[in-house]
């Protein structure tokens, strides 16, 4: 369980950017960073990506995703950043409180003096690209399929069709290949590549897997699984050809066409979105809109390296950490003013003890009872007293007041909260 | 004999296209890289063809039925498969740590295939 | 030993499981069967979703008499068996002058047809009422007693409910004939055995032409289905608070763009007559036919938040309105036919048959009673189905609770829609189980938002496996062969 129920810095998700963002945070002073992970494990998407092409900016090497992840969850729990796997945060205010659930530790809250977003992105999907046909079973997003080859180690298909030459699906034709299914074609409907070239040759044509440009999907045949898909290519307008389609028999489609920041939460707690990225508007330390709320890698746009999702993470996490410390700070500075005995409200409710060092503070409070007859009023830390002054009789009806005067800056100063009393004399 | 090859490096993400030429089985030219890797990919992929391998492999009583592995360094790519096949066979118990090694100097390559991220035992 | 009931209901969709739960009231055994995996498979399944006011049938039809009276239960349904409905009312909307005689029609069939609580509204009002419809609107016929529900809620609710009260359901069970015993049914024939019964009751929708012909009744009928396809909205984005038709031409009610009980607005349908009653593919042209239909109510909609595309099918009938001098050739069939006993025939129950149905139900019991079935009511009925816990829709305050009660209800399986494994598990362990990911879905709503399934499933998988005691590779979408996957990665074969 939690140690507190408030975080210097806060990061949803542990992706590239959020581990980066929790070690950063923790280097640029911030105290206590929590990330919470809603996967059993930190690493985020990493995890599955167990393809070579991570750390070439960072490292100067060249490591599967499982391996760059590994040395940022290593580096945070050295770092002392605390986690909470298996958990989601159901919402976010402006305020930066956030809800959250999971089945190990139950529904709780969390105050975080800094936030970082840290969602990444997901896929979009056959809706968003509205491919006609049946609603069989063998319809997957490519990073759902390489969740369940990589991590579970269970095959979606064996035939396969890919839409789209997006990174993680030519990387899908290849690790199906290795796992002996067929990767029967690769359809891209722009005339150029959406992935790196060196994809290109390492994943489809080391293995003879055919690409075709200006082709999509016309329809999908089969009432329970994928039976077949109907390909047709299309012209400049991305109109379908009359007379180029293609009926080819399959028992799966993998879907790679594009990503879209993940930012149900950002909305929530009110921060503005930039209609051209779908990701939060930042500025140089990934700031948000909102005071406090910091966003970072493929939340805030979608990065084709895992590098600079990291790099910017460790920006979001200094700014989050300068913003947390300063916070933090001016909390220490205030402290609350509390009613005491027969007191029924004091204001201010709230001081901030360095006024007193070269001015009086007026504290005004009500009785809840009326004593008629002398009271003391005094004001104390809890243990030691500060100031009092005597008064003939004191009524709920008549405001009271105490002056606390430069000459009590030293002991207010040692104070986590002043309290006023109102005794019989 | 001059002999014109187009090649795509993929050293790094930026994947230049090369063109090579080629005189009597010995390059004589490299054109279209933006560094010197290039010029290395074009020398390798030309006389000895190699790619890192990335798989899985099972594991038992693992956090995880699978734990990733990769080839340390690129291995030739007629032995893709061999590799492959031999990783399917192998049933590591956990819990294992980041770059343990996997199999040691597959195929007699002198490469190891090493885990790419520790596995704990449940 | 064959089992003997004495109501054996074909078909799980709304009008089937409402029967079954209308009947459950009374003494007697009753069976439901379902071919499909799961109820609610056909034309249940998709459709508007839509509890129609009853200004639409032709009066004096069955469908106008069944609409109207069906509307006016949801209520007390509604709260018996706990499920979303809104009375929110709806709006047939006039675009342009030439339009507007098309209201006058329409009200004048509201108040033949007995419908309470319409009225047109000029256009100036409407567009104060929906602020995104189209400029050129030049009034709307409002019908107050129109609802939004979720039909699969419903449906599933009334099975449970028939269940909870003695009733059975038998999923993956198909029909293939009658048992007969002179001109008297006894029973039917499945792909699971035979079942004897002293009635059986036709609530097949796409194939109730096939079960009546199997009894020999009405050999002329047939079904065309009508495809619908339809546009879902991601709710985040696109917000039409409202249900609005256009006017309805010879094709049909029209596309509609209307919000649902969870909030997402959607298009659609259109309707296209077709053959195959297993086609429910959506298409180029339907898309295109939906998009430019709903264009002409809300021009301000972008292709760009939708979120899914669906396609349904109403079971399109061919029977004569029975009413002397109204010239109607798709009506209701509710009827005992006189040529065989021992038979309750349904048919063409298509749109608004959500509506209809608990009038429907009403009314095969009236023909019962008129048969001479005593119809005794159950001491200990109870007409009460319980809501289970729907994590997304509690307050923060309510959703601790619920998880300091049963931690499972803390893990949240599917990201957008905000279901909870607690939630899954109950509807696996449910009166009527939902082995499939789409019975999961239609239940708890998972998987239906932005990422459609992409984060849940295989999680999604992995409950289903682990509460059924199978291997995740024998876990299906929608029943047998459609299985999510296919073997482990190292076993190759060859």
């Amino acid at each position: 369980m939690l140690k507190k129920d408030t975080y210097d810095v806060v990061i949803i998700g542990s992706g590239p950017g959020g581990l980066a963002a929790a070690v950063a945070a923790k280097k640029a002073g911030a105290e206590d960073v929590l990330v919470i992970e809603r996967d059993t494990e930190l690493g985020g998407i990493l995890l599955q990506c167990i393809h070579n092409g991570f750390g070439a900016e960072i490292f100067k090497e060249d490591l599967p995703g499982p391996s760059y992840a590994q040395r940022y969850i290593d580096e945070s729990i050295e770092l002392g950043v605390e986690t909470l796997l298996d958990t989601i945060v159901l919402e976010v205010t402006p305020g930066r409180k956030l809800y959250v659930s999971s089945r190990q530790h139950g529904f709780f809250e969390i105050n975080a003096r800094a936030l970082v977003l840290a969602m990444g992105c997901r896929e979009r999907t056959r809706a968003m690209i509205q491919i006609p046909g049946m609603r069989p079973a063998g319809v997957y997003t490519a990073g759902t399929a390489q969740r369940f080859v990589n991590i579970e180690g269970k095959m979606p298909g064996e035939k396969v069709v890919i839409l789209g030459s997006g990174d993680i699906g030519m990387i899908m034709a290849r690790r199906l290949t290795f796992e002996g299914a067929k990767v029967e074609r690769v359809l891209e409907i722009l005339p150029f590549l959406s992935g790196l070239n060196r994809n290109y040759v390492q994943c489809l044509q080391d293995f003879d897997i055919p690409l075709l440009f200006k082709h999509t999907v016309k329809f999908i045949h089969g009432k329970n699984r994928v039976e077949a898909v109907e390909t047709v290519a299309v012209d400049d307008k991305w109109n379908h050809i009359p007379g180029s389609e293609e009926y080819i028999p399959c028992d799966t489609l993998l879907l790679s066409v594009g990503l879209i920041p993940e930012n149900e939460l950002s909305r929530q707690a009110g921060v503005e979105l930039d209609p051209l990225t779908g990701g939060p508007y930042v500025d140089e330390s990934r700031q948000t809109n909102v005071p406090g709320i910091f966003a970072a890698g493929n939340v805030v746009h979608v990065y084709d390296l895992a590098d600079w999702v990291t790099l910017a993470g460790y920006e979001a996490g200094k700014g989050a950490a300068k913003f947390a410390m300063a916070l933090r700070a001016s909390e220490e500075v205030h402290i609350p003013v509390l009613a005491g005995n027969n007191v029924h409200h004091v204001v201010p409710q709230t001081i901030n003890k360095r006024s007193l060092e070269d001015e009086e503070i007026e504290l005004q409070f009500r009785v809840r009872m009326p004593v008629e007859d002398r009271v003391m009023i005094e004001v104390h830390d809890g243990k030691n007293q500060i100031a009092r002054r005597l008064a003939r009789y004191a009524r709920p009806g008549e405001m009271n007041t105490i002056t606390l005067k430069p000459k009590n800056f030293a002991d207010v100063e040692k104070a986590s909260s002043i309290t006023v009393d109102v005794h019989p004399r | 004999m001059v002999e014109k090859r187009r090649l795509i490096c993929i050293s790094c993400p930026v994947g230049c296209e090369l063109d090579v030429t080629l005189d009597e089985g010995k390059i004589v030219d490299v054109e279209g890289n933006s560094c010197k890797l290039g010029l290395d990919y074009a020398e390798q992929e030309i006389f000895d063809p190699r790619r890192m391998v990335a798989s899985t492999v099972r594991v038992k009583n693992g956090f995880h039925p699978l734990v990733p592995v990769y080839t340390e360094k690129p291995i030739p790519k007629p032995k893709i498969f061999e590799v492959l096949a031999q990783l399917r066979d192998i049933e590591l118990e956990a819990p294992i740590a980041v770059n343990d090694v996997v199999i040691e100097n597959v195929l007699d390559t002198g490469i190891n295939v090493i885990a790419s991220r520790d596995m704990p035992k449940v | 030993m064959q089992e003997k009931y004495d109501y054996i209901i074909i078909g799980g969709g709304v009008v089937g499981c409402i029967i079954a739960r209308t009947l459950s009231r009374y003494e007697g055994r009753v069976l439901l069967i379902e071919k499909e995996a799961d109820l609610c498979m056909g034309t249940t399944a998709a459709n508007t979703a839509i509890v129609h006011a009853g200004y639409d049938p032709l009066p004096n039809t069955l469908k106008a008499r069944m609409n109207v009276a069906g509307n006016a239960m949801w209520d007390a349904l509604a709260g018996e068996l706990n499920f979303a409905f809104e009375r929110r009312g709806d709006f047939v909307v006039a675009v342009g002058e030439e339009e507007l005689p098309a209201l006058d029609t329409l009200m004048l069939q509201a108040k033949k047809n007995g419908v309470p609580g319409c009225v047109i509204l000029p256009g100036p009002e409407v567009r104060r009422r929906e602020k995104n419809i189209t400029p050129d609107v030049s009034g709307a016929l409002w019908a107050s007693t129109g609802g939004i529900c979720d039909p699969f809620a419903v449906t599933v609710a009334a099975a449970e409910n028939a269940v909870m009260n003695g009733a059975e359901v038998k999923l993956n069970t198909e029909f293939k004939e009658f048992i007969m015993e002179g001109d008297r049914i006894i029973g039917i024939k499945t792909n699971k055995g035979d079942f004897l019964s002293r009635w059986v009751i036709n609530a097949a929708g796409l194939f109730s032409d096939f079960v009546m012909h199997q009894a020999g009744v009405r050999p002329e009928f047939k079904i065309r289905p009508r495809k619908g396809e339809y546009f879902v909205f991601d709710r985040a984005d696109v917000e039409i608070d409202n249900v609005l038709f256009p006017v309805p031409s010879d094709k049909g009610k029209g596309v509609l763009v209307t919000t649902t009980v969870h909030g997402n607005t959607i298009l659609g349908p259109n309707a296209e007559i077709i053959d195959d009653k297993e086609n429910s593919s959506t298409t180029i042209s339907g898309m295109e036919e939906i998009w430019a239909g709903a264009n002409k109510l809300i021009p301000s909609l972008s292709k760009k938040y939708v979120i899914a595309t669906f396609a349904g099918l109403r079971p399109m009938g061919n029977a004569p309105c029975k009413t002397p001098g109204v010239n109607y050739n798709a009506d209701y069939i509710i009827e005992i036919p006189e040529e065989v006993r021992g038979f309750v025939n349904l048919g063409g129950i298509e749109s608004p048959g959500l509506a209809s149905s608990p009038a429907i139900a009403k009314e095969v019991v009236d023909l019962l009673k008129d048969a001479g079935e005593e119809m005794k009511v159950k001491k200990d009925y109870d007409p009460i189905r319980p809501a289970r816990p729907r994590f997304r829709e509690m307050s923060q305050k309510d959703r601790k609770l619920l998880v300091d009660m049963d931690p499972r209800y803390g893990r949240v399986i599917c990201r957008c829609e905000n279901v909870t494994e607690g939630e899954i598990i109950a509807e696996i362990h449910a009166p009527i189980p939902a082995i499939t990911y789409d019975a999961i879905k239609r239940r708890t709503w998972l998987g239906t938002g932005r990422c459609q399934g992409g984060f849940d499933t295989p999680r999604v998988v992995d409950i289903l496996a682990r509460e059924l005691g199978v291997s995740p590779l024998e876990i299906t979408k929608r029943g047998e062969g459609s299985e999510f996957l296919f073997r482990p990665t190292k076993k190759v074969e060859n």
